[in-house]
C-alpha cells in the first residue's frame, strides 16, 4: 500500500447506507440462544409475525441524527423559558383561573410522559425487530424529554402558586389521578403489541391531537409563552409518534390475517380508555380556560368525527371498523365537560385545585356552543348551586362516589338517550358485583376481569382504611378515614381545593398583580389608590 | 374470552371482597333521574342494619338536601336491586334483603318532582 492510497479518506457513506447500518445493522442473529428465549414476549399475545424486514421505519432517523435534532429544539426551548422566567411570565398569563389548568397538567398528565417512556423503553427490549426497537427507543427519550420539558417550564409557576410542588406524590396517591394513572398503568402492563397499539396508534394517532391542537392553542391565548413552547418543541416529535401508530397498525395488519380479530379488539378497548381519560381534557377547555379557543364538542367534531372517520375509511382496506361505541362518544359531546365540572363542583374539598362555578358570561358562552344541552340540563343547576353560595348555605356532597371499575372516574356518566339519567352497568364475577360507568367500560372488564378485579380503586382503599400517614393508628376510636384520606393524598384543607373565590392562589395574585384572579369576576378586595399615584 | 397473560393462569387478587370491610360491606345508593347529585354515592353498611334503618336514617341524610326529597311519597317509589325491581322488607335486614357487597341500590320516582323538572329532568 503506498502512501498516497494510504491517505485517500474512505469513502463518505451515502445517507440510505448510513441509516441502514445505524439502524437495522445495530441487531445481530443470536447463536447460543433461541430468539424465543431471548424475545420471550413476542407470542403470549397471539401476534403472529413473518417476517419483521417488513416493518417500514417511520422516524428514518439515526440516532446520531437524533441527538442533533433535539439538541437544537432543546437550546431553543430553554432560551425562551428563561426569558419567561426572567420577565416574570407568570403573572402575565390571563388570570389565576389558567393557572389551575396548569395545576392539573403538571399533576396528571406529565406523569402520563414520563410513564410512556417507561413503557417504550421496554417495548425498546422486547420487540424482536430491530426497526421497531429503534422507534420504540427514541420514542422512550423522546417521552422522557417531554416530562422533564414540562416540569421545567411549569417549575416557574410552582415557586408563586400553591399544589404542583409535590406532583409525583399526589400522582400516586390522589383519587381523580388514579384515572390517567391506571390508564396507562393497564397499558404498561398488557403485552408489547398491545402497549403500542394503544399508545402508538389508538392514544397518539387517533386522539392525541386533541390535546396538542386545542390545548396547546389555548395556552397560547392565554398568554403561556412557556407552556406554547414546550407544546411546540414536542410536536415535531408528536408526528414521528403519530407516524409510529399508523405504521404499527399497517405492519401487524400485513403480517397474518389472524392479527386483525386481536387489534380490533385493542383499539375498540383502547379508543374507548383513551376518550374517557380524556374527559379530563374536556372540562379543562370548557372550565378552566379562561378564555376559550373551541369547546370540547367542537374539537371532537373536528379531530375524532372528522378526521378519525377518515381514517377508519382509510383503514377499512384491512378489515378495520370505527371503534366500537364511537356513537356513544358522539351523542355525549354535548355532556361530559358540564357533568365532570359539575362533578367537581361538587367534591370540590376533596380535589387538589380549587374549583368555581362559571360566570354569566361564560355560561352564555356555553349556551351559544352547546345549544341542545347547556340551557336545558346545566345552566339551571349552576343558578341553583349560585343562589345557595349566594344564601351562604353552598352545596357540598361529603360521600363518596361510586367508581367504574375499569376506569376509574365517578360512574358520573348518563345512559346514551337519557341525558338525566345516570348510566348504571354491572356485572357479577365470581361472585362480586363490579360497577361500570359505560357499556364500553363494561365491555372492557367482562373481556379480563382476570386483571380489572386487582384495580386499586380509590373509594375502596379509603373505605378499607388503607389511606393514612405513617404515624396514625387506624384502630384508634377517633380514626376518621375520610379526613385521614385526603391527609395521605397530599391535599391540604384551605390551601389546595374548596372555592376558588377564597383560595390562596387567588388572593396571592390579587395582591401581587392588582389583577382581578378571574377575568370575569370583579377583585374580591379592589386596589387602593395611594396619594403617590 | 380472557385474558392473555405471560404467567399461565394469571389471576390478579380481588382487592375489594367484603371481608377487607371490618365487619362492614359497600352499598352503593343512586336516586333516578334527580337532576341534582352527579353520581351515585358509595359508602359502608353494617350487613344487619334493617332496611328501616337505611330508608329512615341514612338516605334522608345523604338525599335530603334535594328539594324534592320531602315531597316523596315512599310508597309509589319503586326499588332496583342492580337492575332489577324489589320490593324491600323494612324490617329485614339489609342481607336477608338480598342487598350483598357492592351491591347498589336505586330508588325512581313515578315522575319527577318540581324540583328536577326545574333542573331539566323529563316530566
Amino acid at each position: 500500500m503506498s502512501a498516497t492510497e494510504e491517505l485517500k479518506p474512505v469513502k463518505k457513506l451515502n445517507l440510505k447506507e448510513n441509516y441502514s447500518l445505524l439502524t437495522r445493522g445495530l441487531g445481530w442473529e443470536p447463536t447460543y440462544h433461541t430468539k424465543a428465549a431471548v424475545y420471550p414476549m413476542m407470542a403470549f399475545e397471539g401476534i403472529k409475525i413473518h417476517d419483521w424486514d417488513k416493518w417500514e421505519d417511520p422516524f428514518r432517523l439515526t440516532m446520531d441524527a437524533y441527538w442533533k435534532y433535539q439538541g437544537e429544539k432543546e437550546r431553543k426551548l430553554y432560551a425562551i423559558i428563561d426569558a419567561f422566567q426572567q420577565n416574570n411570565g407568570q403573572f402575565q398569563v390571563t388570570d389565576a383561573r389558567y393557572v389551575q389548568a396548569l395545576k392539573v397538567f403538571i399533576n396528571g398528565v406529565t406523569e402520563l410522559e414520563y410513564l410512556s417512556h417507561r413503557g417504550f423503553c421496554i417495548l425498546s427490549r422486547e420487540f424482536e425487530g430491530v426497526g421497531p426497537r429503534i422507534a420504540a427507543q427514541m420514542q422512550s427519550i423522546d417521552e422522557l424529554r417531554h416530562a422533564q420539558t414540562q416540569i421545567h417550564a411549569i417549575s416557574q409557576y410552582n415557586k408563586y402558586f400553591t399544589g404542583m410542588s409535590c406532583f409525583p406524590y399526589q400522582f400516586d396517591h390522589a383519587w381523580y389521578l388514579s384515572i390517567p394513572k391506571s390508564f396507562f398503568e393497564d397499558a404498561v402492563s398488557s403485552g408489547p403489541f398491545e402497549f403500542i397499539t394503544a399508545i402508538s396508534f389508538a392514544f397518539e394517532y387517533v386522539l392525541t391531537n386533541l390535546v396538542f391542537m386545542p390545548w396547546m392553542s389555548g395556552a397560547a391565548f392565554n398568554g403561556d409563552m412557556a407552556t406554547v413552547s414546550f407544546g411546540f418543541s414536542a410536536q415535531s416529535d408528536e408526528a414521528r409518534h403519530m407516524t409510529l401508530g399508523i405504521e404499527v397498525i399497517k405492519f401487524l395488519l400485513e403480517q397474518d390475517p389472524d392479527n386483525l380479530p386481536i387489534v380490533q379488539r385493542w383499539i375498540d378497548k383502547w379508543f374507548w380508555r383513551g376518550y374517557r381519560l380524556l374527559t379530563l381534557l374536556a372540562a379543562m377547555m370548557d372550565y378552566m380556560l379562561p378564555k376559550r379557543v373551541m369547546s370540547w364538542s367542537e374539537a371532537w367534531e373536528i379531530y375524532f368525527e372528522q378526521n378519525g372517520g377518515a381514517l377508519f375509511v382509510d383503514l377499512a382496506r384491512y378489515g378495520v371498523r370505527m371503534p366500537k361505541y364511537w356513537e356513544v362518544t358522539v351523542k355525549e359531546k354535548g355532556l361530559v365537560s358540564h357533568q365532570l365540572w359539575s362533578t367537581f363542583y361538587q367534591l370540590r374539598h376533596a380535589v387538589a385545585f380549587p374549583v368555581w362555578l362559571p360566570s354569566d358570561d361564560e355560561m352564555d358562552w356555553m349556551s351559544a356552543k352547546y345549544p341542545d344541552t347547556f340551557d336545558k340540563y346545566f345552566r339551571p343547576k349552576y343558578t341553583y348551586w349560585k343562589e345557595l353560595e349566594a344564601a351562604g348555605t353552598p352545596y357540598i356532597v361529603d360521600t363518596l362516589p361510586v367508581l367504574c371499575q375499569t376506569c376509574q372516574w365517578p360512574t358520573l356518566f348518563a345512559e346514551p338517550d337519557d341525558p338525566m339519567q345516570t348510566c348504571h352497568r354491572e356485572s357479577v364475577y365470581k361472585g362480586e358485583t363490579f360497577h361500570f360507568c359505560s357499556d364500553g367500560c363494561k365491555d372492557i372488564f367482562d373481556y379480563e376481569p382476570e386483571k380489572y378485579v386487582h384495580a386499586w380503586m380509590p373509594v375502596q382503599q379509603i373505605l378499607q382504611g388503607n389511606c393514612f400517614l405513617p404515624g396514625v393508628d387506624p384502630t384508634a376510636p377517633d380514626f376518621n378515614p375520610l379526613v385521614e384520606a385526603l391527609k395521605y393524598m397530599g391535599i391540604k384543607p384551605g390551601i389546595d381545593g374548596g372555592d376558588f373565590a377564597t383560595c390562596q392562589d387567588a388572593r396571592n395574585w390579587e395582591e401581587w398583580t392588582k389583577r382581578a384572579a378571574s377575568m370575569y369576576e370583579a377583585m374580591a378586595t379592589p386596589p387602593v389608590a395611594t396619594a403617590a399615584e | 374470552m380472557s385474558v392473555r397473560a405471560i404467567t399461565p393462569d394469571y389471576h390478579g387478587d380481588f382487592k375489594d371482597t367484603e371481608d377487607k370491610y371490618h365487619g362492614q360491606r359497600l352499598l352503593g345508593l343512586s336516586w333516578d333521574h334527580n337532576g341534582l347529585y352527579t353520581n351515585p354515592f358509595c359508602i359502608p353498611v353494617a350487613p344487619d342494619m334493617p332496611f328501616a334503618a337505611l330508608a329512615d336514617q341514612v338516605i334522608p341524610k345523604l338525599f335530603g338536601p334535594h328539594p324534592d326529597f320531602s315531597g316523596i311519597d315512599w310508597s309509589k317509589v319503586t326499588w332496583y336491586r342492580g337492575a332489577t325491581a324489589f320490593t324491600p322488607d323494612r324490617a329485614k335486614t339489609l342481607d336477608e334483603n338480598g342487598i350483598k357487597h357492592k351491591a347498589l341500590i336505586r330508588f325512581a320516582l313515578p315522575s319527577p318532582g318540581p324540583f328536577a323538572r326545574s333542573l331539566g329532568v323529563a316530566a
